[in-house]
């Protein structure tokens, strides 16, 4: 079941690998807002796969923990970002 | 002797609550906070100093699954400084910010920032580091929004996507990590470490996720604005602090823990960003129009001069040349603080009395205000590194290490960005002295001036004149 775990990381890179890409080539606020959660997701993908041990062991919760803190923080964050995206919006119609 | 780690985390923490419950007694409570850290982290320092570093497990959990606070002689020296800073400027913001209104929204977030430089600091697992940096992140960009204007949000915004860019690519490492090595504390990792692809990659995203909060040269492009549009105190404190825990954070990866994998290309790579930071932050600081802009822009060139000493230490040997270079870099570093806020706090009272920061209209600015252009021209000495302030010892430190190595092109540019900076210094000085007569007493605001002065004296006379102990606290470590 090796080759699951290892598909699961390389899968969490690649959306990694994405999320990163539309961030550093796109100028939409909105567009490297979603993509910065994008690269969280594939983060934590290979956190979740990193604590894959085996059929019939428990998973190590240790990676679960993270994932679930990471989660978290990606959610505040991500509220912050779009509370300033509104009133920067609102000041330049002001304006 | 733990207990003070335990308080320069529950302290601010817990007066953050106090301030949103009560924000009449605000100001009573953030200095009462200010007193305690500075206390704690004095404490913490003598202790550090005679006994060597200090640990403590939250709740009795062991570290790997509980939370362990760590000092060591670098904590230690970085707390103490963080405490001061914070003191000096919570006495200067209380000023700052005329309206009731105004303060009840500053304080909590600038206590749960004070909170989060704590706590970065004194964190010992990869994983509690991630998250100080996002509630350090969090909380700074509130903060520098607060400046109200246009300009001050669309930086801000950008300030926090850059930093959760930042974080994001810390965390991929951290998790490559734990794959890599089952653990995420600190000091196990320091002897475990071996070089590998997964080691190296690790590396490569926590240290890329730094430099972007660390505004190191060429990702430094979110820092002028963030912090010259951010209301004064809280551009003090970003200059001085958030961006040097950051590099506190390179400096622990590099030094200590990945310490046996850092190649001395990767090294190099760093001076030569580090090199390109000095001439191109020195550079713009020298073209700027705004006073605040110069301020952030040779914030820029200063954190150049640390990243300098990376190909040094690398091709050091270890003894005594090496550890003069680790004080030379610390103390470059802890005069910055000092200095750098002291400028940020000068400029905001110009700002405040003269209604602008133009460095071309400051005519008369020294007539004025006597005490604060004098605080800027102490700052400025800092910065250009003349003697006796601390970052002298430091430069003199980055130029022997040099000398040693024979890596003389870290001279041309040492050299290069202190002309720069005694240029764009003396410009302001230039400017700031008109022809109308001195007033009566040199300090005409107190509780606005004083901060600045203080600092800039630290910067000047504490760390340069009584800078020894620096070497002394920081052998074994790194």
């Amino acid at each position: 079941m090796l080759t699951a775990q290892l598909l699961y990381g390389l899968t969490g890179c690649l959306i990694v690998a994405l999320g990163l890409r539309t961030v550093l080539l796109h100028a939409s606020l909105l567009h490297r807002v979603v993509a910065i959660n994008v690269l969280g997701a594939g983060v934590f993908m290979i956190l979740v796969a990193i604590a894959y041990r085996g059929p019939g062991v428990p998973p190590d919760p240790i990676p679960h923990a993270l994932v679930l803190t990471g989660i978290v923080v990606a959610v505040s964050a991500t509220a912050l970002a779009l509370a300033l995206a509104r009133r920067l919006t609102a000041e330049q119609s002001n304006d | 002797m733990t207990d003070a780690l335990i308080w320069l985390v529950a302290m601010p923490l817990a007066a953050a609550l106090a301030t949103l419950l009560l924000p009449r007694h605000a100001s009573v409570v953030v200095i009462i906070t200010g007193v305690v850290t500075t206390l704690a982290g004095g404490i913490l320092l003598f202790a550090v100093g005679t006994q060597g570093a200090l640990s403590y497990e939250i709740g009795g959990w062991t570290a790997g699954l509980g939370i362990a606070l760590r000092a060591d002689g670098l904590s230690a020296l970085l707390l103490l400084m963080t405490a001061l800073v914070m003191l000096a400027a919570s006495i200067y913001a209380s000023a700052y910010f005329s309206k009731a209104v105004e303060r009840a929204r500053f304080w909590p977030l600038w206590l749960l920032l004070w909170t989060s430089l704590n706590a970065l600091l004194l964190s010992g697992d990869l994983f509690n580091l991630y998250v100080t940096l996002e509630l350090l992140g969090l909380s700074a960009v509130v903060l520098a929004s607060l400046g109200g204007k246009t300009a001050a949000v669309a930086a801000a915004l950008r300030y926090l996507l850059v930093g959760l860019l930042g974080s994001m690519l810390f965390l991929a490492g951290v998790s490559l990590i734990y794959a890599g090595y089952g653990t995420l504390d600190i000091a196990a990792l320091a002897h475990l470490i071996e070089p590998g692809p997964v080691t190296w990659t690790a590396l490569a995203l926590m240290t890329a996720g730094l430099l972007l909060k660390t505004a190191l040269f060429p990702l430094h492009f979110w820092l002028p604005p963030a912090h010259a549009s951010a209301p004064a105190p809280v551009s003090a404190v970003l200059s001085a602090l958030v961006v040097k825990v950051a590099f506190y954070l390179v400096l622990r990866l590099w030094l200590d823990v990945f310490a046996a994998v850092v190649t001395g290309a990767a090294a190099n790579l760093l001076g030569v960003l580090g090199a390109g930071a000095v001439l191109w932050g020195s550079w713009r600081a020298l073209r700027a129009e705004r006073l605040k802009l110069l301020a952030a822009y040779s914030t820029v060139a200063q954190l150049g001069y640390l990243f300098l000493f990376f190909p040094l230490l690398q091709a050091l040997p270890s003894g005594p040349a090496r550890d003069a270079a680790v004080g030379g870099l610390v103390i470059l570093a802890l005069t910055h603080g000092f200095a750098k806020a002291g400028l940020f706090m000068a400029i905001g009272v110009i700002q405040q009395r003269c209604g602008h920061d133009s460095i071309r209209d400051l005519d008369g600015t020294a007539q004025r205000l006597p005490a604060t252009t004098f605080a800027i021209a102490l700052a400025g000495v800092a910065l250009i590194g003349l003697p006796p302030s601390g970052a002298f010892l430091g430069k003199w430190q980055l130029l022997a290490g040099s000398f040693a190595t024979g890596q003389w092109l870290w001279i041309l540019v040492t050299v290069a960005g202190s002309l720069l900076a005694a240029a764009y210094i003396f410009r302001v000085l230039g400017h700031a002295f008109g022809h109308q007569a001195y007033p009566q007493r040199p300090v005409t605001v107190a509780r606005e001036e004083w901060p600045a002065l203080v600092l800039t004296a630290m910067a000047m006379v504490g760390l340069g004149l009584a800078g020894a102990p620096v070497w002394r606290l920081l052998e074994g470590g790194l």
